[in-house]
């Protein structure tokens, strides 16, 4: 915050308004946060179809808010059965898709709020290792962008047991188990966590709870964390050049132009997109083809009945299929632990990027050839590894599945030498446009 | 005439449960069309109902397939007193867990429960209600090809008639016909289920009709939008 | 700065045509939030009419019904208790019923659509809270000597006679509500409509 303070107090042209905004720009930066991060927050002119990603997840993480708000006036995080035999959860779930007045449109655009924002959260991400959004002096940055990602994973995570269907009951019998794989703690472990032999009312409430308080206020500030951070040194671009190296008799980048309102208007044309795209769903297909909301759960909670087939929802399968593929002991330690180590180390490596890159240029626009092989090797493994976790396990699936698992690892673990003896192309010295 | 019949009486054929991937009928569509859902109400109320729950379905959303509250309190109004209630199943649930074995589901969604990588619930539920045939090894006589070993016996037999499976073939075969030819009988469980996928989400026409609006409303405000930001970035080069 | 006022015309029309475009989206995407605070369709059946059968409630006797969760009073008044009336015209605030607290088949000296029985909401129109029946003459209720009998909110004092009309000089602003209502027979009220089909 401290570069906001340049920035000069309003001063009152003598008007109502104008004496109003003055009387709080003395007590409150106003004028300073505006101009800091949106008027005067100089952003490269070169941003592309990329660079959409970062304000459609804030964008995302409003509507989940503001529909999960009216979602908890009728929702009962409540496992006993009702008079017709039913969880009263789930019954509230109905209840808010039947008898609420359009709590069914509230509902969907939250389920499908939530599958949208780990689109947007995954391409915003890949739009990070394109264009090295991560490197020195944006480090920080990316870090809080990983704890981003884990809370938002945790947050799916509780929140898709609420409905209390039986894809939430298993999944998140399944997932609290994993935890049972630490050696010594872990089954008293899994217990604390759910409050209770099995997942049960214990269990719906504490993540009901987690859910709606506390994952959300942690998610808040790491995404405050993250815009500041980036305001701070600025935002790379697709060039990966810095543009506050080269600066006008204005004291401005040259090759900056303010957010607002370049970005502004164009983020709305990118809003407005996205929100045909997410209507389509919404309105259309609300089930996503039984991948934004699964079949099996339209069935109440069942403890004593797994259905024949539960996978994750989509957007955990490429780790949960690096959690299957692990199916060795190793050190004394079963297999299990194993893949409980992998699926995390899977998701945590990503903290690691901005270390493990050793190349002289950001961008992907000035890499090598090897870089770029194994990016798209990366990607390839990875939407594999996401097929493979919706199947049923299989010989083939876990063969497959165990190559990618290595692919993914290599992709990380083998960029020190890689990104470093890769040819590269050195970078210009001003942004290029189209 | 005779190979229309035999088409007839082949058409809910379909590959054993052992494995092989399960072949479903595709069920005809009648969503808005309200005679053939009113009809599958009828015969939900007075075949299902008696055993199965719809406790999400509120006996007046029946107004959006066309009755009346006076029309709905007449001749469906069978397990409450108020057109508001939600549809109560006849028996007690815990009555029906010793007469089957097992609670028969509540039936509000299970056009949506049963739809699998397959096909869609309904078509599920078209073929399952179908493809009943006799064996007596099963306590109730009856027996499943979409649904091995079911609990529930062949409520509409009378009209279906009797099935049998022909174990070379794996083919169903009307052994006894029913009061309905199979056509007719097909017609009626089109209408039933085309009612279950109504009552699993009653404002599916709505949602439509919303979306197209929606969209049509989201193509101005791109136009708009778009013009704004050309009018912005022609300063930018 | 003269540059920027000429392309400014342009520019104001598309910024006023996305705003109002963008503006009236956002008041339309408002009325499903605004409106799933509406009651509920189970408010709605559970706010249904109730019938009641009152062939059992002798002369001088109450019972009370629920209707949209609030308590509404059946009396079944003797002539005892229908006399009081004219005496407190002037004791009470609102003798001849002219504020709309009732239908308009209730706006008659009893406030009610047989002389003998009155169908009111049990809710005092102060703050809410349900008086209590004080039916008896004076101190035998532990109230004033002339009391004639009615109803005592316990809240705040608010006193009514027997139809439901509110003492002067009390908290309460106006008489008791009479709820719609009809007879579907001589026996028989439902309570919360009152005309068929409506």
């Amino acid at each position: 915050m401290a570069a906001n303070t340049n920035f000069e107090k309003y001063k009152s042209d003598g008007s109502i308004p104008g004496n109003v905004l003055e009387w709080v720009d003395a007590r409150f930066p106003a004028t300073a946060m505006w101009k800091g991060h949106l008027s005067e927050y100089y952003a490269p002119k070169n941003f592309n179809f990329w660079y959409f990603f970062g304000s459609l997840a804030l964008l995302v993480l409003v509507l989940q808010i503001v529909t999960g708000i009216f979602l908890v006036m009728h929702f009962k995080p409540d496992a006993s059965l009702n008079a017709a035999g039913v969880p009263v959860a789930f019954a509230s779930v109905e209840y808010i898709m039947r008898d609420v007045p359009w709590g069914w449109l509230i509902r969907y655009m939250h389920s499908t709020g939530a599958s949208a924002f780990f689109i947007v959260v995954f391409l915003h991400m890949f739009r990070g290792m394109l264009y090295g959004s991560y490197r020195k002096p944006r480090e920080l940055i990316w870090l809080f962008g990983v704890g981003i990602f884990l809370c938002l994973m945790g947050e799916a995570f509780f929140g898709y047991l609420l409905p209390w269907g039986q894809m939430s009951f298993w999944g998140a019998q399944v997932i609290v188990n994993l935890f049972s794989a630490i050696p010594l703690i872990g089954p008293d472990l899994s217990v604390w966590l759910r409050g209770d032999f099995v997942v049960g009312d214990a269990t719906l409430n504490r993540f009901f709870s987690f859910h709606v308080i506390a994952m959300p206020l942690v998610l808040i500030g790491l995404v405050a964390a993250h815009i500041l951070a980036l305001h701070e040194v600025g935002s790379n671009n697709p060039d990966g050049v810095e543009i506050k190296k080269l600066k006008g008799e204005n004291g401005h980048p040259l090759d900056g132009i303010p957010f607002h309102p370049y970005y502004t208007v164009k983020d709305i044309v990118g809003v407005v997109v996205f929100l045909m795209v997410f209507s389509c769903v919404v309105f259309f297909a609300p089930e996503g083809g039984g991948y934004f909301l699964e079949y099996n759960n339209f069935i109440p909670a069942d403890p004593l009945k797994t259905p024949p087939h539960i996978a994750p929802v989509w957007y955990f399968t490429p780790f949960y299929s690096i959690l299957r593929a692990m199916v060795w002991p190793i050190l004394g330690l079963d297999a299990k632990f194993w893949g409980v180590v992998a699926m995390g180390a899977s998701v945590v490596i990503f903290a690691f990027l901005p270390w493990l890159d050793r190349s002289p240029v950001k961008s992907i626009r000035y890499r090598g050839p090897i870089y770029k092989t194994f990016l798209t090797l990366f990607v390839i493994a990875f939407v594999i590894l996401g097929y493979l976790g919706t199947q049923p396990p299989s010989y083939w699936g876990e063969k497959v599945s165990q190559v990618c698992s290595l692919i993914y690892f290599g992709f990380f673990l083998l960029m020190p030498w890689y990104s470093k003896v890769d040819k590269y192309t050195p970078e210009p010295e001003r942004v290029t446009m189209n | 005439m005779k190979k229309l019949l035999t088409a007839l009486l082949f058409a809910p054929l379909m590959a054993l449960a052992s494995g092989a991937a399960l072949h479903l009928d595709k069920a005809p569509d009648v969503s808005g069309d309200n005679a053939a859902l009113q009809n599958g109400a009828k015969l939900f109320v007075n075949y299902c109902l008696n055993c199965h729950g719809a406790s999400f379905m509120r006996y007046n959303r029946l107004t959006g397939i066309g009755l009346t509250e006076q029309q709905i309190k007449d001749s469906l109004l069978f397990t409450a007193d108020k057109v508001g209630e939600p549809m109560r199943v006849a028996i007690r649930p815990d009555e029906a867990k010793q007469w089957f074995g097992a609670t028969p589901p509540d039936l509000t969604l299970i056009a949506r429960a049963r739809a699998s990588e397959h096909g869609p619930g309904a078509d599920w539920l078209y073929t399952y209600l179908r493809s009943f045939y006799r064996d007596d090894k099963r306590p109730t006589g009856w027996n499943n090809v979409v649904f091995e070993n079911v609990g529930m016996p062949h409520i509409l037999w009378e009209m279906q008639g009797q099935q049998v499976l022909n174990h070379e073939t794996h083919k169903l075969e009307l052994a006894v016909p029913g009061t309905l030819s199979p056509a007719e009988y097909d017609k009626q469980i089109a209408d039933l289920v085309g009612f279950l996928v109504y009552m699993g989400e009653p404002i599916a026409g709505l949602r439509k009709q919303l979306g197209i609006a929606v969209l049509l409303f989201l193509g101005v405000l791109f136009v708009v939008a778009y013009a704004l930001k050309r009018e912005y970035w022609k300063d930018v080069h | 700065m003269s540059k920027e006022h000429k392309v400014d015309c342009g520019r104001r029309r598309l910024i006023v045509a996305t705003a109002a475009v963008g503006g009236a989206g956002a008041v339309a995407a408002l009325v499903p939030f605004v409106s799933s605070m509406l009651p509920s369709e189970r408010a709605k059946a559970a706010g249904a009419p109730v019938e009641v059968d009152i062939s059992k409630l002798e002369p001088g006797q109450m019972m009370t019904v629920e209707w949209r969760g609030k308590p509404v009073w059946i009396i079944n008044r003797t002539k005892e208790m229908l006399d009081t009336l004219p005496k407190l015209a002037d004791a009470v605030a609102d003798p001849k019923s002219e504020k709309d607290q009732q239908p308009a088949y209730c706006q008659n000296e009893t406030r009610s659509i047989k002389t003998e029985i009155l169908v009111a909401v049990g809710i005092c129109t102060h703050l809410g809270c349900s008086p209590s029946s004080k039916f008896k003459h004076g101190s035998e209720e532990g109230m004033a000597s002339d009391w004639l009998g009615g109803f005592l909110c316990p809240c705040h004092g608010s006193t009514f006679d027997f139809a439901g009309r509110v003492y002067k000089a009390k908290p309460a602003p106006t008489n008791l509500e009479v709820p719609p209502h009809m007879y579907l027979s001589d026996t028989r009220i439902l309570i919360g409509e009152d005309k068929k089909g409506a």
